[in-house]
Formats: C-alpha cells, structure tokens, sequence
C-alpha cells in the first residue's frame, strides 16, 4: 500500500464527472484520484477527450453546468471542500489559491481590455492594495514574464501567440497561487516558441513555489516539467507514478502504446507504432477495463470488470487485470 | 481617425446623386400629371399649359434633373409645388420633430431592450428568458399603425389621459414614443440575446472566471463590452430609420414630423419637397450609421487599429 502523503495541496478523491446531455451520458471523468503534496508538479497525460481538462476545470468548479454535473467525488484544496465552498468564498479561491493557464492564448484574452487591466484585475481582486499599486504590480508581473512594462496599455491583438501566453501565464501567477493548472499551455503555439514559454513556466513555477497540474499528451513536456505522471484514460487515471516510475518501469499497456507512438531517435528507421483503434465512445463506455478493446495483452478476464489499483510500489499504481497473473510483463519491461 | 471621417463623408457625395436621380426619375414615371396636380381639379388647359412651362415641366426629364442638381449645388432646394414655401425651410422646420420623437423612441426601446436581453442570455431558458422572448417576438410582429391605433383606443378614446394626436407638452410624446420604442424594443432585445449568448461560451469569458471575478462583474464588465458591437450597429440603424421619419406612426399621431410631410409630398407629387426630404434622409442616416462606425472603434479596440 502506498504511504499517506502528508501537506497535500490538492486531494482529490473518487471525482465522478458526466455531461448530461439529451443525446446521451458523456462519462468524463470516471473516479479520478489526485493526491500533490505543495511545490510538486504532476502531469496529467492523456488523448483529447479522456477527460484531463474537465478534471482541471472541476478543480475550479468551473465545469460548464449544464451540461456538466459533478455526480461524486470530493476536491480539498489546501483543505478547503471546493465542492461544498459558497460562491462567494470559491471566487475569493479562484485566481488567487488556484489559477490556470488554458490551451489557447488567442482566445483566452479578453480582446477589448489592454492586457494591463487584465493582469491589474487579479491582483486587485485578491490582494487588499489600491487600484494604483495593483497597476504597478501588474506592470512587474509583465516585466517578469519578459514583456516590457511599456505595453501595459496594448490590447491582445497587438501581441503574438507565444506573448499571449506570457500574459496569461503572469496573470495566473500574479497572486503567487498554491496550485497552477496549467492545461496544454504549449499547444497551440510553435515549437521554439513551446520550449520559452515552458521555460517561463518552469522558472517561474520554482520561484514562487507553486505545485502544478501539467495538461498534456506531450511525453516530451512531461519529461521536463513534472514529479510525477498520472496517465489517463476514458476518464480513468490508468497508471500513476513518479516520473521514473513511468519512463523506467512502465506498467500499463496504454502507457506501453504512448511510449511506442513516439519516434525514436537511435532507430531512425524504426517505425512507429500507433495505438491501433480509437477511445471509446465515452456516452457508451466498455463495462470491463475501457483500453481493452485496444489491448493487445487483452484477455477474456478483462472485459468482465473494471480493474483495480494495483499498488507495485510505494508511488506507483497500475489498473490493469493482468497483473493479476504471476510473471506478467507488457513488452517494454523485457527489453 | 479625423481621416477616416473626411473620407466617409467624401463618399457621401456619390450617395446622394444616386438617391436624387433614382426618386426623380420614379416620381416622374408615377402616375398622374404634375402641372395638373399643381393647377389643381376643374382647372383650364391653358392654366395647366401655363403651369407647366412655368415649372419647367414641358422639358425632358433629365434636363429637369440637371436644373435641379445645379440649383441644389448652390444651396438651393427650391419651392414646394403645393405650398409654394422653401424646401428647406419646411424641412429644417419638422426634422427637429421627428428628431425629439426619434431620440425618446429609442430610449424607450434601448430602455427596454438592453436589461430584458442581457438577462433573458445570462438566464437562459429561465422564466425571465421565455416571457422576453415571446414578448419580443409579439414586439416585432406587431405593426405599430395597429400598436399606435389601439393605444389611442384605450388611453385617448376611453381612458381620456393622453392626447390623440399633435404635439402639445410631454404628454403627446408617450403614445407615439412607446409605439415605436416597442417595435424596436424587440428586435434590439434578440440581438442583445444572441451577441450576450455568443460571448459568454467564448473563452475569455472562462479566464474571466477562473481569474475569481465575481459573476456580475463578468457579465459587466467583460461580456458586455463585446457583446454590445453588433447591437450598437441595430441600435444605429433603427435611429437612423427613426431619423428618417417614423411615416406610419406621425400620421396616425398627426405627428408634425418629416415623415408625415414626405407621405403628404409623394401624394400630391410635390417633386421637390420629396427630393429634399430624401436628401435629408440620406444624409441623416449616413451621417448615424458613420457615428455608430466611430461608436465602435472606441468599443473595440481591434476595429480603432483599422481606421487609419
């Protein structure tokens, strides 16, 4: 059994998320558990759709309802019941305990405030300073990022992609949060400009000693910025570990196929290996493990019932039937 | 900015040879004589005859037209056929009528609109939003002639409160303000609706959010802004209408206005008393729509960066 972990800044237990729409159930988020302590950095990795920024967004309690229903589950963050906090005690939390950077930095910005006003109105929300020292501070946090102060008074579309992205990022950071959600923040811009802004963040995030939620289905990111990796499935945390755990002893076959669909650069000649089929439709999930029908390990056995987390060390979970089995081993372990 | 402004109403002047020239060319091919009209009923032929030489009227049209323009180039509309008094005179005398109309009609309408659409979008498909809804949809599928008939029913007719018709004190305002107020009450209220609904799905919205500014503030201060370019552009539009002289509503209101004087012209084919209401109209509204173009830059900051 893993060890309790103490100084938790997020504990996130059994969350249970469905969109109810009228064309069916969307199971989103299926059980999730996220246990960080302060000032680590967990990757959440995952394909589109398996529920990784509605996890993030829950934490905010920002799940858009309707359609979203929060069905259990519970969210401590810092100790506080974020499912149970009154409204006006969760917007004093947001921004200020716990901000997020999200995936495009285009449309994230308010297009008729300068970018000033839009860092300035954090700090002034959450911090009991006057509008003129809010606009100072909101000026250095502009200065921090590597923007010049000068462009306080510049609108959104007087900036680039990747400057976009620093302004977000100095917003989310500008109340020094406990928690940084961080969901795909690299995404959509360009490579050499993914690598500054990471950069930034990384720099950053150790500055003020935020602990981070890291969104991606980038191995590459996760490999640089994080502690420790939750791998996620049709809603489900499949295999949770530290970094080493999940480079160096792989576990889960799904996590085994993200590995394999990344090009290797010793074997330029190896081809890659695509996880074969596509996630399940999440309104008519699997009953038995949701990856089996993808599974080349896949038996009977795993079609019956969802499996359970397997603890294989102090930090590190797999769910998955086959470890039920004496001697079992995916690929990559034997090589 | 200043450019942009000198530009505009530099095109102003291929708009207002194309309006003149279109209605003077359909007046003249309308039915009905004009020296005739002008001479009025049972006159002599010679009288007719006199009249029309007298107007120019024996002339090809397009001469008719040139004279006209060359006289509106040096600042002079001409004589009303009808009441022989100056066309811009007479117009300069009912537009600020129909301006006072026009201003309170669309503060009853923006009065309306703005508060029942920003709700009706931030509640959707709450009580508030259904009963405004169907109320808009009655609001634009109401004719005002009807809307303006059954208020003088029941609050002149019956009630006896307010005044038929004319232009006597605040109280002559009311009916013709709300019969035209409500009209364009409900097609500013769905557009409200729709631009608010649009904007609050968008992103920012979302940062807005999960930066901890409380709802109300999100709503004021980062949805409406955006959501108000393309109602500012329906507000504009129907203003300028309005400008142009609610006809329907001054006549049933006898509502000194341009409207009523330009329904009056084109009956009697009074040519130039028509042209001038239609350049004033032209004007009027190019002149709004141009203000509602500004409007925006200072709304948005990405239009202000193309007006160059």
């Amino acid at each position: 059994m893993a060890e309790q972990k103490k100084d938790l800044v997020l504990d996130i237990k059994d969350l249970v998320i469905h969109y109810e729409t009228d064309d069916g159930v969307v199971e989103a988020v299926n059980g999730i558990d996220i246990q960080l302590e302060h000032g680590k950095t967990l990757g959440l990795v995952g394909e589109t759709g398996s529920g990784k920024t509605t996890t993030a967004l829950s934490i905010l309690r920002l799940v858009p309802d309707p359609p979203g229903v929060i069905k259990s589950g519970s969210i401590k963050l810092d100790g506080k019941d974020v499912l149970n906090l009154p409204v006006a005690e969760l917007e004093a939390i947001r921004g200020n305990l716990v901000s997020m950077i999200f995936q495009d930095p285009m449309t994230s910005l308010n297009p008729v405030l300068t970018v000033g006003e839009q860092i300035a109105e954090v700090i002034a929300l959450h911090e009991n300073i006057s509008e003129k020292e809010a606009q100072t501070k909101a000026g250095d946090m502009l200065e921090v990022v590597g923007i010049p102060r000068e462009r306080y008074g510049e609108y959104p579309h007087q900036f680039s992609g990747g400057m976009k992205q620093r302004v977000v990022i100095a917003m989310a950071l500008a109340c020094n949060p406990k928690l940084l959600l961080a969901d795909e923040p690299t995404t959509a811009l360009d490579v050499t400009i993914q690598a500054q802004v990471l950069e930034t963040m990384k720099k950053l995030r150790e500055q003020y000693g935020s602990a981070m939620i890291m969104i991606t289905h980038d191995l590459g990111i996760i490999a640089e910025v994080c502690d420790e990796v939750s791998v996620v499935y049709a809603g489900q945390i499949v295999e949770h570990g530290t970094l080493e755990d999940i480079f160096e002893s792989t576990m889960h076959p799904y996590t085994e196929g993200l590995f394999g669909s990344l090009p290797n650069i010793e074997e330029r000649k190896a081809r890659l290996q695509p996880i074969t089929g596509l996630m399940p439709d999440p309104t008519n999930l699997p009953k038995g493990c949701c990856f089996a029908p993808r599974c080349k390990y896949c038996t009977e056995n795993c079609a019956k019932s969802r499996p359970d987390k397997k603890w294989v060390s102090d930090t590190h979970y797999v769910r998955c039937s086959r470890y039920e089995e004496p001697g079992f081993q995916i690929e990559r372990r034997g090589q | 900015m200043s450019k942009y402004i000198v530009k505009r109403l530099i095109m102003l002047i291929p708009v207002l040879i194309g309006v003149t020239f279109l209605v003077y060319f359909i007046l003249s091919m309308s039915p009905g004589d004009t020296a005739t009209m002008i001479a009025g009923e049972g006159a002599e032929a010679e009288t007719i005859e006199a009249i029309r030489k007298e107007y120019g009227l024996d002339q090809p049209v397009i001469a008719q037209y040139g004279k006209y323009m060359w006289n509106l180039l040096r600042g002079d509309m001409g004589r009303s056929y009808l009441t022989k008094r100056d066309v811009f005179t007479t117009i300069a005398g009912a537009f600020p009528n129909t301006a006072k109309l026009a201003f309170w009609s669309i503060l009853v309408a923006v009065a309306i609109a703005l508060p029942i659409g920003i709700i009706s979008a931030t509640r959707q498909y709450s009580m508030v939003d259904n009963v405004g809804m169907v109320a808009a949809l009655l609001g634009v599928a109401t004719p005002n002639f009807w809307l303006g008939l059954m208020l003088i029913i029941l609050f002149s007719l019956k009630l006896g409160w307010l005044p038929s018709g004319g232009m006597n004190g605040w109280q002559s305002y009311i009916m013709p303000a709300i019969t035209l107020g409500t009209g364009d009450a409900a097609l500013i209220t769905r557009m409200t609706r729709s631009s608010m609904l649009e904007v609050v799905r968008q992103d920012y919205i979302r940062t807005a959010r999960a930066k901890g500014v409380p709802e109300k503030a999100v709503i004021r201060k980062h949805a409406l802004k955006n959501a108000l370019i393309p109602v500012v552009t329906v507000i504009g539009l129907q203003f300028g209408g309005l400008l142009g002289g609610a006809t329907l509503t001054e006549t049933i209101f006898a509502w000194p206005g341009v409207g009523r004087l330009l329904v009056d012209s084109i009956k009697s084919k009074d040519t130039p008393m028509v042209l001038g209401g239609v350049i004033m109209l032209t004007i009027t509204f190019s002149v709004i729509n141009l203000l509602v173009d500004i409007l925006y830059a200072f709304i948005d900051p990405r239009i202000k960066a193309q007006y160059r």
